[in-house]
Parts: structure tokens; sequence; C-alpha cells
């Protein structure tokens, strides 16, 4: 079987050309990290569905494109193109906290960070490498190295490897944000095809909490890598609600990889709603590490035209006692191709561990496809472990009730496909931040192509 | 049915728990150790092969050669010497006997030994078997019975033969010799296996079985079965598999074949009790099988059951080809591993047809320090319309020491099918035993019985004749694991 | 038949028996009443020999047999039975088949022959015919899927085949309808008998209306603080267990 394989060989050349200069460069610890990634990233190379967890995700769009690196270019990107720049995302009385990157890049200017209380800090990760490196030493690179490298993971390599700006985001003991901290992502707004590895640090420590809403977006046709990876400790009894909009543009080949370590007693609770871009894959991986932690990832998938639209998950039940719970729904419409792969893995002596997975697929053309890989790695006997998944069609039964009391069959199918969405949205136990992710469906539903027979094709 | 009761007076009455660990002592015919094209020509010389049968074997080997080992499976074995292995052992015979009377009596006694008699007057009613000791096929029991109503039951060496046109036509149609590394070296040098053809509108009379024992040391065991069902006919078959107890490994990589014409229906049923090896996972048996069944014809049907309960590793995954427009895979499991055994298996449902239907039940028990992994693979291709898939899949774990995995592949590209999965892991449950041994019953007997019932959905779909020994065969597996 | 000298007893190392005296000879039938968390599930539990149980102090003779010596199978053999308040289901195992490997195993421990299918099928009628309960049971899985009541009517039937010398009935009362309720004490009383002793532990009165004790005995905190005839119990119900405590 010839694979059609990405070269490394732009990448590395970029690293090697680009090292001396990058921040943090005289940190000897860093510059370590950064070439044991850059080796990993040759030795691995660009994942092929050759590896188990990319069976399902080939990165053949890409090839051929060369991405130029976004480097700075996000400070002075013009925001003309930009309509209604910023609108908040949640109806509040008090002005948001908001930090936002511009391909990559730290934007003062488009932050808000007044309002943050005593002993939480959020700052540009290159600016903090250069002003006060050592803080980061014991967290940057440690957290997804926890659990150990498996070598499915070389985008998480090249990020480390060529990471030149991000967020930092430290909350101190028992520190509480009293709102949600948004983060907007707003992709680079050039006309090139651009690449960037944009890095973000969460450490929140014992008894912290806080209610994050990340959100990509961008604007233009440019082609864009968008490799991001982002590291989580929840230190004891911490606990962290995170909701991730991804809806970058069409062009966009979006990977992000989150890793996650859970302290004892401390709550992770992860929603992500993928709808944007041509290619997507966002990985989480959380390692719970302490007794009584409690992980929460579910998500909902909304694809149409060619998308591909993957969710990874891994949940690592390393110590006994502790819970967790996934539910993932997805509606593909068009020609796209939703992938779901969940692992729920308990180790060895991890007793009494709870997890709870659950996938379900609506297929709303002849032409999506859904692949799915629910998982279970079971090193321990006193566990409850389970997994479902379904894939299918709208219930006809259900779609002739509503059309037999009035509904035209558009509304009636958009009405099956909300409910069914619905539920995982209710999984969210932060219900503020529900009605958002409801508009956003519906947003979604209510653009979606008509597909009743007769206007399925397009006649011109 | 106290089968429980009845399992633990056995093994105790024993004292070992591989029953049939004991060997023949026979004088044999080998070809030299190891695997060259010579050896290959040996074994097609040796069954006086047509021209097109050898032509198909060094093709086989030749590309087996280029073929890495496959990865993937979460089973972990040092790696394979094939130069070490004895690829042809067959009990020495003057010449071929004609009638059981002709069979050496020492080899009657092993099956006798067996369970498996096979002289008339004490043969399984209702059952037909084909004994295949090493790598040849030794009797065929009530073959004549079986030819008045047109079933072709007989080796697959005298199949070639007789049948060549049958053979040429579906002999690797179903699992081609490229299919995987282990596929493609039987394809190279299987020595024998059953074959079976039952005529169109034929429902057959008995139940068929082939009956495969391991004798010689240091032998590796490739049989080829194949089975094809006709439009409208019915066959039950059923495969049991022991082996002595020898302290090294020994290698079976098999390949099954079924097809099912036109509203044809083939049940298959096996019950795997080749050598596990010891407590230490010293010697037992590496079981690399291909199993493939393709569902040709519409309306066709093919139902796989299996207990796995032997073998040190066990690579396995019957599979169902669903072309034929509303024809229907089935796919029941028992699967126990104890002591340091592996087992990656699980069943391919792959639907091509319309209202094509499968349906999953697998019952995975792992106790000791044994590690087993469910991996299945539901596939609906785009015009697969209105397929449907259900897969339950559950597995309980006896002992803190024990793995238990499932993998699970879920594929749709068509709306209209659905596919229902759902999977559970859980211990043996305390409360369960308790309530068993308030009411006077032991310990062992309750696990047994507990195990029993996990599996009874299963053990349902066995005939008869092999549900109770089955049935057995579940607590002497987990003999040992509790307590 | 049973003497229950001192009993200390802890669960997770918690005390919750802290010194129990009970003396129920043959033919006798007892009730130990108490309110929620009194420890009476725990004497159950602990007689009956379930994993988690510890006696820390005292000691409890049945038959003149040290009891918490002997494995649960072996009580069982000795005629100990334990009506369970939650009867376990056990999927995929039918009745007929449990209760004829438990019978054979407890008769294979007394010395007796085991039954062969033929005489155990017949006994096994017998006593369903006898006790009312729908022969359907029978081929369903143990408990498996079963209503409040049928389980409890399917441990009564278990009960009777296998002929125990003391019965423990663990709030067998519990979630019962006032039919069902009959039913099983009906059960109960048709075993009563000379040989044959009862332990009834129970949370309401209701259940002693139609198993009329010998003797009732309060249960809280894990001591007898009370015992005295069956009057005793219609004492609890009028006044409550608060002040009926108060008053030992």
């Amino acid at each position: 079987m010839a694979q059609e394989i990405l070269s490394t060989d732009p990448y590395l050349a970029r690293f090697n050309a680009a090292k001396a200069g990058l921040p943090g460069a005289g940190q000897s610890w860093l510059s370590e990290l950064r070439e044991q990634a850059a080796a990993r990233f040759r030795d691995l190379g660009f994942p092929t569905q050759r590896h188990e967890s990319w069976k399902y995700t080939p990165l053949k769009a890409m090839k051929g494109v060369s991405f130029a690196p976004a480097g700075g270019t996000g400070q002075s990107a013009s925001l003309d193109r930009v309509p209604s720049l910023l609108a908040p995302l949640l109806p509040e009385s008090q002005p948001p906290l908001r930090a936002t990157l511009v391909g990559g890049a730290f934007r003062p200017d488009l932050s808000s960070l007044d309002g943050l209380p005593a002993g939480a800090k959020v700052e540009a990760l290159g600016a903090l490498l250069e002003r006060d490196p050592g803080v980061l030493e014991s967290w940057l690179g440690r957290i997804a190295a926890e659990g150990g490298d498996r070598g499915d993971q070389p985008l998480l390599a090249l990020n480390t490897a060529l990471f030149d700006d991000g967020l930092v985001i430290r909350l101190g003991r028992n520190v509480v944000l009293d709102r949600p901290l948004e983060l907007t992502l707003l992709g680079p707004l050039g006309d090139e095809a651009t690449q960037l590895h944009p890095r973000i640090l969460i450490v929140l420590e014992e008894g912290a909490q806080a209610t994050l809403l990340e959100h990509h977006f961008g604007y233009g046709d440019a082609p864009v890598f968008h490799n991001g990876v982002s590291e989580i400790a929840l230190g004891a009894n911490a606990r962290l609600t995170h909701v991730k909009l991804q809806s970058a543009p069409a062009s966009t080949f979006h990977f992000a990889t989150t890793h996650v370590t859970q302290d004892r007693d401390s709550v992770y609770d992860s929603f992500t709603l993928n709808h944007g871009a041509a290619l997507s894959r966002l990985e989480t991986r959380v390692k719970l590490l302490g007794e009584g932690a409690d992980c929460h990832l579910n998500g909902a998938y909304l694809l149409r035209d060619r998308q591909h639209g993957d969710i990874t998950t891994a949940i690592d039940h390393r110590v006994p006692h502790c819970t967790s719970k996934e539910v993932v729904k997805g509606a593909l419409d068009d020609r796209a191709r939703g992938v779901f792969q969940g692992l729920i893995r308990v180790a060895p002596d991890a007793q009494k561990s709870d997890g709870r997975m659950l996938n379900k697929t609506l297929l709303l053309s002849d032409k999506a496809e859904i692949d799915t890989k629910p998982e279970l790695e079971i090193f321990a006997d006193d566990v409850q472990c389970a997994h479902g998944a379904t894939a299918g069609e709208i219930d006809h039964h259900a779609l002739f009730y509503l059309r037999s009391r009035g509904l035209p069959e558009a509304r009636a199918r958009s009405l099956m496909v909300e409910a069914f969405l619905t539920e995982t949205v209710e999984e969210l136990r932060a219900e503020a931040l529900r009605p958002l992710l409801l508009e956003r469906i519906r947003d979604w539903l209510g653009t979606r192509h008509d597909d009743t027979p007769g206007k399925g094709e397009q006649a011109a | 049915m106290a089968a429980s009761v009845e399992t633990v007076e056995q093994v105790q009455s024993l004292g070992e728990r591989y029953k049939y660990g004991w060997s023949t002592d026979l004088e044999m015919e080998t070809a030299p150790k190891g695997l060259n094209e010579d050896i290959i020509r040996f074994i097609s010389a040796k069954k006086d092969e047509p021209e097109w049968m050898l032509e198909w074997r060094l093709k086989a080997y030749a590309h087996w050669q280029t073929m890495p080992e496959p990865k993937w499976a979460k089973v972990e074995h040092p790696p394979i010497d094939y130069q070490d292995v004895y690829y042809y052992a067959a009990p020495k015979l003057a010449e071929k006997p004609k009638s059981l009377d002709e069979v050496d009596p020492k080899l009657l006694e092993t099956y006798e030994k067996l369970g498996i008699p096979l002289k008339e007057q004490e043969m399984l009613a209702g059952v037909a078997v084909d004994a295949v000791f090493d790598s040849v096929s030794v009797a065929t029991t009530f073959k004549k019975k079986l030819s008045e109503v047109g079933v072709i039951f007989c080796s697959i060496s005298e199949a070639i033969q007789d049948h060549p046109e049958l053979v040429r036509k579906y002999l690797g149609s179903v699992v081609p010799y490229a299919d995987n590394k282990h596929a493609c070296l039987n394809t190279a040098v299987f020595t024998d296996g059953s074959f079976v053809y039952i005529p169109p509108g034929v429902r057959c009379p008995m139940e068929l079985s082939t009956y495969f024992r391991i004798n010689a040391e240091n032998t590796g065991q490739f049989e080829r079965t194949l089975i094809i069902a006709d439009k409208g006919s019915y066959v039950s078959y059923l495969e049991g598999c022991t082996a002595p107890q020898r302290d090294e490994n020994q290698l079976h990589a098999a390949v099954v074949e079924l097809i099912a014409l036109d509203d044809a229906e083939i049940k298959y049923s096996t019950v795997q009790n080749w050598y596990p090896g010891d407590e230490d996972g010293k010697g037992g048996i590496y079981n690399f099988v291909t199993k493939r069944g393709l569902c040709k014809g519409t309306n066709s049907k093919i139902s796989w059951t299996q207990v796995e309960t032997g073998s040190a590793i066990t690579w396995k995954y019957p599979s169902c080809v669903l072309q034929g427009d509303n024809s229907v895979g089935e796919f029941y499991s028992i699967a126990i591993t104890n002591n340091l055994q592996q087992a990656d298996t699980g069943t391919k449902m792959i639907h091509l047809g319309k209202n094509t239907s499968s349906r999953i039940i697998s019952k995975g028990i792992s106790a000791g320090r044994s590690a087993q992994t469910y991996r299945g693979l539901v596939r609906m291709g785009g015009k697969a319309e209105q397929a449907r898939n259900y897969t339950q899949c559950d597995s309980l774990l006896i002992g803190e020491t024990c793995a238990a995995h499932t993998v699970p592949y879920i594929e749709s590209k068509n709306r209209s099918a659905r596919i229902e999965h759902e999977a559970t892991t859980s211990r043996i449950s305390e409360d369960q035993l308790f309530y068993c041994r308030q009411r006077g019953i032991g310990q062992e007997e309750a696990v047994a019985l507990v195990v029993n019932g996990f599996c009874r959905e299963v053990l349902q779909q066995l005939p008869m004749e092999f549900a109770v020994e089955a049935q057995k065969l579940v607590g002497i597996s987990l003999e040992g694991s509790v307590g | 038949m049973l003497e229950i000298k001192n009993l200390h007893a802890t669960v997770d190392g918690a005390e919750i028996l802290k010194g129990i005296d009970l003396t129920i000879n043959a033919g006798e039938v007892h009730a130990i009443m108490g309110p929620n968390g009194s420890g009476k599930s725990t004497l159950s539990y602990l007689l009956s020999g379930r994993e988690g149980y510890e006696m820390t102090e005292g000691s409890v003779l049945f038959k003149g047999k040290e009891l918490l010596d002997l494995e649960p199978e072996e009580r069982a053999g000795e005629g100990l039975f334990l009506a369970f308040q939650y009867p376990v289901e056990i999927p995929g195992v039918p009745n007929t088949t449990f209760l004829k490997e438990a019978v054979n195993a407890v008769r294979k421990y007394r010395g007796e022959s085991e039954l062969d299918a033929m005489e155990f099928v017949k006994q096994l009628r017998a006593k369903t015919k006898e006790l009312g309960v729908n022969p359907d049971f029978l081929k369903r899985a143990v408990n498996a899927g079963f209503s409040g009541g049928e389980k409890k009517r399917n441990e009564m039937l278990q009960m009777a085949m296998l002929e125990p010398s003391l019965c423990l009935l663990d709030e067998t009362d519990s979630g019962l309808d006032i039919d069902a309720l009959k039913a099983v004490a009906e059960g109960v009383n048709a075993m009563r008998g000379p040989e044959r002793a009862m332990l009834v532990i129970t949370h309401y009165q209701r259940l002693l209306t139609y198993i009329v004790p010998d003797k009732v005995h309060v249960l809280s905190k894990g001591r007898i603080v009370r015992s005295g005839g069956p009057e005793l119990a219609q004492e609890l119900e009028e006044k409550g267990y608060t002040e009926s405590v108060e008053a030992a």
C-alpha cells in the first residue's frame, strides 16, 4: 500500500533555521526539549493511516501545500476584514475577561484582562519565556509527556519544536474566576498559506476554579495549518469547565492536541463543538492521577460538504476511585466524514474505576460517512466500564409523526437533529453555557442544505 | 444439568487440568524440518496434486516471504522460527485405508479416548466425523449415508482429486492467498482438512464434524476447510481440537472458507481446546486462524459459534461478508483465558448487500494473569441499504491480575444502515457468589455456575450434543482461578 | 440450636454490634426488630458468612459448632438458610439448575445421596404447587427480571427445598404489598415445626401479625435493649422505637 506521506523536511529545515531565535532559546532545558521533539518528529514523520490512531484521518489533502510560518504576522495583521470584531460570546453584565491570539500571536490590544482576581495570571507565552522562563520549566512539555509516548503524536512533537507564542494561564490556590475567561483564537488573516503552532498552558492550583470558553475562528480563503497544543494541569480539588468551539474557515487544517493531568478530587468538565475547518482533529488525552478525580469529555460534531472531523480521546484511569464519562454525538451531511475514537484505559490497581462512553451519529445524507472506535483497555478487575455506539439516520416514524402534525419535512428534520444533539449539550454541567452551544447548533441546522427529494441536486 | 459439579469432580479426579494432554506413540512419516520450495513440492507430490495446486502454493510461498508479521493484535510472543517446524507429519500407512476396518487400531483408540469413537457401531449418532491427525485426515464416518443425499463430506485432499471443479472454483475465493501472513503460509503448506458440499435444496441429515488432533512434536498443523452450501441447502458443522501437553509452542495456522449461495444456511461451531500451556505459560498452541464466510447468495445465512478455551495464543476473527441481499451473519463467542493465555479474537461483519443484517454476541472471561481482547469490525458499505447490526460485547474479569480489552471498529457509509454497539466490562459479582454459597454451593462451583449463566446466550447456539461438553469446559478452564 | 454470646462485630473497621446475647431453641420463632442502622442486617450477614463482616469478640454456637469458623456453603450445609433482603439476580442460570445444584450440594454435605433428575423435579413440582408458586419461575433465570414479590416467593421456594434447621428472614417484608406478604408468611408458617427455628428480622410490626413469634427482641445501636413476647411488637407499633427504647 503506497501511502502519500507529507515530507517533514520543510519543517525540520524551518526548525534548524529558526531555533536560535525562538523565544526562550537561551534556556538549556527548553532548547533540549525542542531538540528532542524535533528528533521525535523526524523519526515518526507525519501521521499516516498506518498509525493505528490515524487510521481514519488521512492528511493527503495537505500534500503539496507550502505553509509559511505565521511568526509574528498576527501582531500587525489588519482587522479590516473581521466584521463586528469579537463581540462577547456570552451576554454578561460584567465586561468579559478575554485573551486574544491572532495567527497564534498574543494581542494585548484585543484582550481585556483587567478584571482578573489576585492570584490569577493570564500572560503571553512568548513574553513570559523571555521574562521569567523558570516558572514554566516544570510544566511545559511535562504535562504532555506524562504517561509516555505511544509513538502516535508527531504533531505534538512538531508543536513543541516550533511554538513561538501562545498563552499561559495560572490560578493560585483557591483562586476562583467569577466569570468565564474567553480565549479568542483568530486565525492568521493573510492571503498566504500559513502554518502556526500555538501553545497554551493552563495550571490550576489546589482548589482553584475557572471556566474557559475557547473559540477558534478566522476569515479568508488562504490555507492554514493550525497545529495547537494545550497542556492543562489541575491540582487537588481544582475545577475547570472548558468549552471549545472549533469554527475555523473552510480552508483550514485544524489540529489540536490537549493533554490534561488531574490530581485528586479535581474535576475537568469539557465540551467540544467541532464544526469548522476542512480537516480537523481534536485530540484530548486525560490522565487521572489522583483518587477521586472526575472527568467529563462531551462534545458534538456537525459536518457538511467535504469536511472531515475527527474527535479522538483517551482517558487514562491511573489510580483507584476515579470516574469518567463521555458523551459525543454528531450529525453528518453531504459528503462529510466524521471520526470518533475514544479510549478508556484502566491501569493495574486502579480499582473501583468507573468509565462510561457513548458515541452516536446521525447520517443525514447518502454520501456521509462515520468511523467510530470506542475502545476499552482494562487491567484491573474491580471496575465498571461500558461503552456504546450507534449510527443511523433520523427515525422515520418520528419524522412522519411530526409531519402528520403539520410540520414541513425540513423543519421536522432539523427539530429531530436538534433534539438528538441537545442531549449531549445537557451533559455539560455548567448550565449557563448551554444556550451558547444550542444556538450554534441551531445556526448550523438553519443553514443546512434542503435535502427534500427533488431539491438535493443543484439544477445549474 | 449439574455440569459444574461434575466438572469439578472430573478435574479433581484427573489430578491435572488439561485432560487431553497425553500423546499417542505411532510410527510417523515426516518431511524434513523447515520450509522451502522443496518442502512445498514434497507436500504437493505426497498428495498427488494437480499442477494448478502446486502453482498456487508456490505463489503463496513467494508472497509469504515478503510479508511482515502482523503486529496489531494485543498478543506477545517471541518471534516464530518457521524453520524449526515440521510441515508434514503423518501416521505411516502401507496404503490408504479403504474402510475404517483398515485404520490403525492405535488411531481409533486415540479418538475413542478423546470421546470421538470412529467405529461404525459406536459412532456418535447423528454426527458424521472427519478425523484429522497431525497433517492428514485418517477417517471420515457416515460417508456413504451422506452420499445417498448427495452431500460430499471428505478430506480436502480427496476433494482435490475427486471434485477438482468445485475446489478450483471456490478454494481461495473467500480468503485470497495474500490475505494475511498466516493465511498465506497455510495456502503454501496446508496438508489436509475437510471439504463439504451440500447440493441444492438439501438439508444435511446430520451434524458434520471435524476433529483435529495435533500429536507429533514440533509439528505445525495447517488445515484447510472449505464448505459450500448450494442454493437452498442447510448444514451444521462442528470442529473440535486438542493437542498433547508439550513444553514447546506449536503453530496452528488454519484457514476456513464458507460459501453460502441463495437461500442457503451454514452454521459453523467450534469448541477449541488446544493445549493452553501450563500455569507458568510454558508450552501451548499458537492458534492463528483465518475463518471467513461469504454470504454470496440472496437470503443466505452464515452463523459462527465459538467456544475458545484452549491455546496459549488465539488470533482469530471468524467473519462474514454479506454480499447477497437480505443475507444474515451471526457471531456468537465465548472466550475464556486463564493463567498466561492470550486471546485476541472477534469478528468482521462486512455489509455489502441491501437489507443485510448481522448480530454479534461476545462473552469474554479473563482469569489468572491472562489477557484478552475483543476486536471487531462492522462495516456498512455504500450500497448496504437498510442494513442492520447489533453488537453486544461483555467482559468478565476474575482476579486482579487479568486484563480485558475491547476494540470495536464501526464504519458506516450508508445513512439507512443502523448500527448499535454495546460493551461492558466488570468483575464477577461478589453478591452472586455469596448468594450461591449461602445456598450451599461451593466457591468453584459457584464461579462455574455464574460464568455459565453469563455465557448462556452463546451456549444455547451450540448443537445439543456439544452444549453440555462446552458447559463443562467452561468450568474446567476456570479451575484454580479463584480463592 | 443457636447460641450467641457477647457478640461484637465490625464492618469496615466500624463497630456495629456491641455485645449481643441471644439463644434460640429448636421449635422457636424469634423476631428482632429495630430502627434502620441498629445492626439488623449486619447480624444476618455475619451469621451467614458474607465477606467484610468481622466478629471481634464473643461466640456464636450453631448446633454446638462455632458457626463463624465455617465457610458460607458449610453453614448452609449445617442447615442455616438466609432469606435475603435483596435476593441477587443471576442472569442466564435457570432457577431449576440453581436449585438442583444447591439441594445436591447440601445433601452431599449432610452425607445424603444426591437426588437424580427425576426425583428432584418431582419434589420441586410438589413444593412449587404447595407454595402456589408460578411454575414459570423454574425456567426463568434466578431472580432476573423478577418483581420484588416474586423474588421473595422464590426465596421461600428455595427455603422449602433446602429444608434448613435455622431460617434467617432478613427484612423479608420490605417492599411487599399485603397479598405478597401473606403469601410469604404462609410459606414460612408452613415450615414451622419442632425441629426448626426461625429468626425474623424486620423493621415493621406488620409481618409479625402473620408470622407470630414466640419472642421479640429490640435491637438498638448494636445491642438488644428489650426482649418480650409477641405483645412487645404491638407496643413498638403503637409507641414507636424511640419511646420503647427509652423505656428499656
